[in-house]
């Protein structure tokens, strides 16, 4: 299935593939027009609102909606009374298994206010004023409870529990007294003990990370509406139609079929969009007041009742020869989860060492419940957090050693044939041309002024396929349309276009991509994971090479010819038996005649993709930092990554510069800051310090493209390696140009200046 | 709760609508008069994403009551094309792949235009200081700035 | 559900009468880039909003008596484009034009500044080093105050029931003068200052420096004026030794709070950096103007 990458390099002619149109969605943001989750809207439209915890730990002990309900304009009020008490099961419909129970809890508390912001009921009324004055008159009564934050605290054996049954999975023996930690993970290879005995430099380490949040501009939005005969519409803004269908089903308790999910454009997601907080609640108070209902969340709702990322705590010990041979690591990740099981440290571990040929290691990960947002999914999830602390290691491990930080790299790079710390063997990888580029590239000789410094780190993301449908369909005129599930988060709406007129041999106007609703198309796994452009990819373009078959068919049929006979070049069907003299067939000709060969032209695609290429990152940073006032200046940014093939160079480029500067923020100054209460209280883009304009440069991105043979024209996923070197890279720069290795982000001013004076 | 009876110019049309007193010129833009345009993305003033040109200068609705816009010319997103032609900074935003999820482009673009209109030849600092109020979480703003900067040339040489 | 009015009186008096009659329910907007904020937080619950903006003499700048007077409710932007106003007094004019982005800018407003009475605030300390001057009407007449005397505490003036600032007066620039301000963000923009040095010199045609002014911001309750850091200028040249003096006198004068953006050590420790680099600055300029 892979005409394409069949053929040699040197007859690889591709048209359209690697060129850069404009996005077919483009002219409608530019002006406007494009509708995102809040720009919709129903006739007899509610304004739905939830009242939330003020407390980050709280038995609720009544909630009284008697004024609520009787205030004129309001027309439903819910709690968890109102939703099904679910089993506790593990159900995969979002990016991996969530646990039912655990959501649904989460989108509306049961018995029990776990974070400050935690929902614990809903109103739907005619107006926000009239909604807001609802909320106010609900009584809910709390028994306020000890709560916990900080990760090694909520380890602690005495800390306030959170889950009474709660008891950590994955010990050698189960535990009769339950706990925070959900669970602990454990990787290993060959002999720690002997490894470390073999070395000549042991370096140990304790990083930390703060919670932050991926910070789309765009807040949750949805409007939702429950049928008189149950049938549902909702609109909303997420990563994934089909996933929002699943968990409103579930939650519930409705059919699957009976809840048509139309995805919005979505204004940013990055992981964050992959579940529902909205949508059940907003269904329920349509079912309630038999009409529309419309949510949109506040910012300072976004920060305090979605999903950060995890802070965390990494500790490193690496062993190593005195000419840089890595001979063992022992890390240990301990990830904030929030209020319920299922932080990525799973994920973390298992990238940790992933860029490292080190022959005996032990990775454990433990998963960690406090009194914050349960966390959800941020951009190669829990990857950025240990590789913080690996690379900054690694950074002092050349510092000790007195070699340049790349060579180390180097001389333990993975390869093709290595088998990876995550246990496959890799094949086709371009990690180590990641390093050459960057090694070759002239920032990384520039010369630098005193009080400025360069740093270096790379990165992995493992990419996913998993299950898309695609469907190709081809006009009376000869032009074509592309359907996929799959929300563009970045580009890959254009890239489905691309590939479908790569094949076709279109050009790129005459095929438009469409991203359909739950019952226009068949059943695609979220846009997440770096999938979309390799999986949804494939699928279009088998779809699409489906779709040539059957036109050289009926070229064949026409013409009286075998099918053999036939090729197709170029965007027609041409005849390749010499005693005829047939003219070529153009897509436009066959489709006039479709009715008479065989019908309607188009073809869909349901597949499991296997074989997504992961992604390699190596990342060099320059910094100046002020040493009076701790401030810090990214001087100069580069970037190189092993993208397989750019599809739309721009997008793979916008892509690698997005995740840096979102890395460049998390290291800098962006932050979960919690009160003694447990109230966050940075929940605005006021004091949550995200990278404005001013604070970066030019990014400059080097695509390096080392062909997946896996899919048809070499792709990877390119969307997460680069959020996952910056925070190491930001923090290895500051290392060298004040002479202090910084070991807790963010590196804010204050933080930088008392390192400094602590000197 | 009474409502205010607003008359104003809104992309060089006469408009009226109703409002709440607290209500913000955003609300105004978005509910009564349909131009969804213009985003909230943080409602304080933070990000950018409601600005809009209010007799020449860029603001953020969000921080303006409706009431304020009384006798007032409003510029939104929605009159930056010229019917189908569109403006210089959205071809180049465009060309230059200066956007994936769109949503903080209206805010960028309407405060690109007034930049523009102020500085005809902005460098590269200007530009990012001039858009520090426009938040973009998806770009890292390399190709924000090219394509601003990219468009103030083209513009410039029209001006020629 | 409290009704909310608004009002946009034309006449100064006319919105003292509406202030005082709404009480402490009435709120008054200048650019609203503080109230709007904290409306939307439901920080605050007016009853009634009296726009100043179409008052007369809110908006405008006018030179008078060799001073500038600015009406309280002039956006930055206003005041930026002000070429004498840039001139006479570059540190009032940065402080002011170093709130929020260009979006703020439009809107921002040095009486809005003053009587949002933030200990922060970037305009204030500039003001107050420049012995800038308010007129404030309420319902029993107009009085005149030094800006340094408006903010009482965090979030609060000594303005009574009615009352608002109208104007602010620069006083007559002497020759060989000029100021300063900087501040201590984490970004490059968007932040609220977590430190802040307003300066202002006069100097002798030696270069001593005979006159000073040095109000510090956010390490404090309110703005504060430092005295003892200007003494430690008051009759030296600008040498080492003075700008060491200088540091650790305002340094000593810090009272801050440890918070979310910044530790009081952090706080105290950047007061004396930026007091120092803003002293280099209008030092530099008024030389330049000698």
């Amino acid at each position: 299935m892979s005409d394409f990458l069949d053929r040699s390099e040197a007859t690889l002619d591709l048209k359209v593939v690697g060129t850069r149109p404009v996005r077919p969605d483009g002219a409608d943001k530019v002006t406007g027009r494009a509708t995102f989750g809040a720009d919709f809207a129903m006739p007899g439209m509610l304004v739905g609102k939830i009242k939330r915890s003020p407390h980050a730990h709280a038995a609720i002990v009544s909630i009284d909606t008697r004024k609520a309900r009787a205030l004129a304009g309001v027309k439903a009020v819910v709690t968890a009374a109102d939703f099904p008490d679910l089993a506790s099961e593990a159900y995969e419909a979002g990016e991996g298994a969530a646990n039912l129970r655990d959501l649904s809890l989460n989108c509306m508390a049961r018995g029990k206010a776990l974070y400050d912001g935690h929902a614990v009921a809903a109103v739907a009324a005619t107006s926000s004023v009239i909604a807001d004055a609802a909320l106010d008159m609900i009584e809910v009564t709390y028994e306020v409870l000890a709560h916990v934050i900080d990760v090694e605290d909520a380890m602690a054996p005495d800390a306030p529990l959170l889950h009474a049954h709660l008891f950590t999975e994955g010990l050698e023996a189960k535990p009769d007294k339950p706990s925070n930690i959900a669970q602990r993970n454990r990787l290993t290879r060959g002999d720690l003990e002997a490894g470390f005995a073999m070395a000549d430099v042991v370096l140990e380490a304790r990083y930390t990370t703060a919670a932050v949040h991926q910070g789309y501009i765009e807040p949750h939005a949805c409007v939702a509406a429950f049928g008189a005969d149950g049938q549902c519409q909702v609109w909303s803004s997420s990563q994934g139609q089909f996933m929002v269908r699943t968990y409103c089903a579930k939650l519930l308790g409705l059919e699957s079929s009976d809840i048509r999910v139309t995805p919005a454009e979505i204004g940013g997601g990055f992981g964050g969009k992959t579940t529902v907080y909205l949508e059940p609640v907003a269904l329920a108070l349509s079912r309630l007041a038999g009409a529309p209902v419309k949510m949109v969340m506040s910012r300072e709702e976004v920060f305090r009742a979605t999903g950060p990322t995890s802070g965390a705590v990494i500790e490193v010990k690496l062993g190593a020869r005195a000419d840089g041979t890595l001979v063992a690591a022992d890390v240990v990740l301990k990830y904030q989860a929030g209020a319920f099981p299922g932080s990525p440290v799973g994920a973390g571990s298992m990238t940790a060492l992933a860029c490292y040929d080190v022959p005996n290691f032990r990775v454990t990960g433990f998963d960690v419940v406090t009194n914050s947002p349960k966390v959800a999914a941020y951009r190669a999830p829990g990857a950025p957090i240990a590789a913080f602390g690996i690379e900054s290691a690694i950074d002092e491990l050349a510092l000790k050693l007195g070699m340049d930080p790349l060579a180390l790299r180097m001389k333990n790079a993975v390869r093709d044939g290595v088998k990876a710390a995550y246990g496959p063997t890799f094949r086709n990888i371009g990690y180590v041309e990641t390093l050459e580029a960057i090694q070759n590239h002239p920032h990384y000789t520039a010369p630098l002024e005193p009080g400025q410094g360069r740093g270096v780190a790379v990165g992995f993301w493992f990419n996913i396929g998993g299950e898309s449908t695609a469907a190709v369909n081809v006009g009376e005129d000869g032009t074509a349309v592309v359907v996929t599930g799959n929300p563009d988060i970045g580009g890959s709406r254009a890239a489905m276009a691309m590939m479908a007129a790569e094949v076709l041999g279109l050009p790129i106007e005459k095929v438009r991509p469409i991203v359909a609703d739950t019952a226009a198309i068949g059943f695609s796994m979220l846009t997440g994971g770096s999938r979309t452009t390799f999986a949804t990819g494939m699928a279009v373009t088998q779809a699409a090479q489906k779709i040539v078959v059957d036109l050289k068919r009926r070229a064949a049929q026409i013409w009286e010819v075998g099918a053999d006979q036939v090729d197709w070049i170029d965007g027609a069907a041409v005849c390749l038996d010499a005693s005829k003299t047939h003219p070529d067939l153009t897509l436009a000709a066959l489709a006039a005649r479709s009715a008479r060969t065989g019908g309607p032209i188009g073809a869909q695609v349901s597949l499991t993709a296997q074989g997504a290429g992961p992604g390699f990152a190596a990342h060099i940073c320059d910094v100046e930092v002020d040493r009076e006032t701790g401030h810090v200046t990214i001087l100069r940014y580069t970037a190189a990554q092993d993208v397989g093939r750019a599809i739309h160079p721009a997008y793979v480029e916008g892509q690698i510069q997005g995740g840096v500067a979102q890395g460049i923020g998390w290291a800098l100054n962006e932050e979960y800051i919690f009160d003694r209460d447990g109230r966050m209280e940075n929940a605005g883009f006021l004091d949550y310090r995200m990278p404005v304009a001013s604070d970066l440069p030019m990014i400059e991105p080097i695509l390096i493209e080392v062909a997946n043979p896996r899919h048809p024209f070499g792709a990877k996923g390119v969307g997460e390696a680069p959020i996952v070197p910056p925070l190491a890279a930001v923090a290895n720069a500051v290392r060298a140009a004040i002479g202090v290795r910084m070991t807790g982000l963010p590196l804010s001013p204050p933080k930088i200046r008392a390192a400094i004076d602590a000197r | 709760m009474t409502r205010t009876h607003i008359s104003a110019t809104v992309n060089g049309d006469p408009v009226e609508f109703l409002s709440d007193a607290g209500a913000t010129l955003l609300d105004a833009l978005r509910d009564e008069l349909g131009l969804t345009g213009s985003k909230e993305g943080c409602g304080s003033g933070d990000c950018g994403a409601c600005s809009v040109i209010v007799d020449g200068r860029l603001v953020c609705s969000c921080l303006m009551l409706a009431a304020e816009a009384e006798g007032r010319r409003i510029e939104t997103i929605e009159g930056m094309a010229d019917g189908s032609v569109l403006h210089p900074l959205q071809r180049k935003f465009l060309e230059h792949a200066a956007l994936q999820c769109g949503f903080c482009t209206p805010g960028l673009l309407v405060a690109a235009k007034a930049l523009l209109d102020a500085n005809p030849d902005p460098t590269e600092s200007e530009t990012r200081y001039w858009l520090a109020g426009n938040l973009c979480r998806c770009t890292g703003y390399d190709k924000v700035i090219r394509a601003v900067m990219d468009a103030a040339a083209e513009l410039r040489q029209v001006r020629v | 559900m409290s009704e909310l009015s608004y009002l946009a009186p034309t006449a100064a008096e006319e919105a003292a009468a509406a202030l005082a009659a709404g009480g402490n329910l009435a709120r008054a907007l200048s650019g609203g880039t503080d109230l709007l904020v904290q409306l939307r937080a439901g920080r605050v619950k007016p009853g009634l909003i009296v726009d100043l903006k179409r008052v007369a003499g809110a908006i405008g700048i006018r030179e008078e008596n060799g001073g500038f007077v600015i009406g309280a409710a002039t956006p930055g932007v206003m005041v930026g484009e002000h070429r004498g106003l840039a001139r006479a007094w570059p540190g009032v004019v940065e402080a002011l034009e170093l709130i929020g982005s260009t979006q703020i800018q439009s809107r921002a407003s040095l009486g809005g500044n003053l009587c949002n009475a933030s200990p922060a605030a970037d305009s204030v300390p500039a003001m107050v080093a420049a012995r800038a001057t308010c007129v404030i009407v309420g319902p029993s007449g107009r009085r005149t105050m030094a800006v340094e005397a408006i903010g009482v505490a965090p979030g609060r003036t000594c303005l009574t029931a009615g009352e608002f600032v109208l104007e602010i007066a620069l006083p007559t620039r002497a020759a060989r003068s000029a100021d300063a301000y900087l501040r201590s963000i984490p970004r490059t923009e968007m932040d609220i200052a977590v430190a802040g040095a307003g300066v202002n010199l006069t100097l002798d045609p030696e270069g001593v420096i005979v006159d000073a002014r040095v109000a510090l911001g956010a390490v404090g309750p309110t703005v504060m004026l430092a005295r003892d850091a200007a003494a430690a200028l008051e009759g030296a040249r600008l040498d080492e030794g003075a700008l060491a003096r200088l540091d650790e006198a305002a340094r000593a004068a810090c009272i801050p709070i440890g918070d979310k953006r910044g530790t009081a050590e952090f706080r105290t420790r950047i007061a004396g950096v930026l007091a120092r680099r803003a002293t280099v600055i209008a030092y530099a300029r008024a030389k330049e103007r000698g």
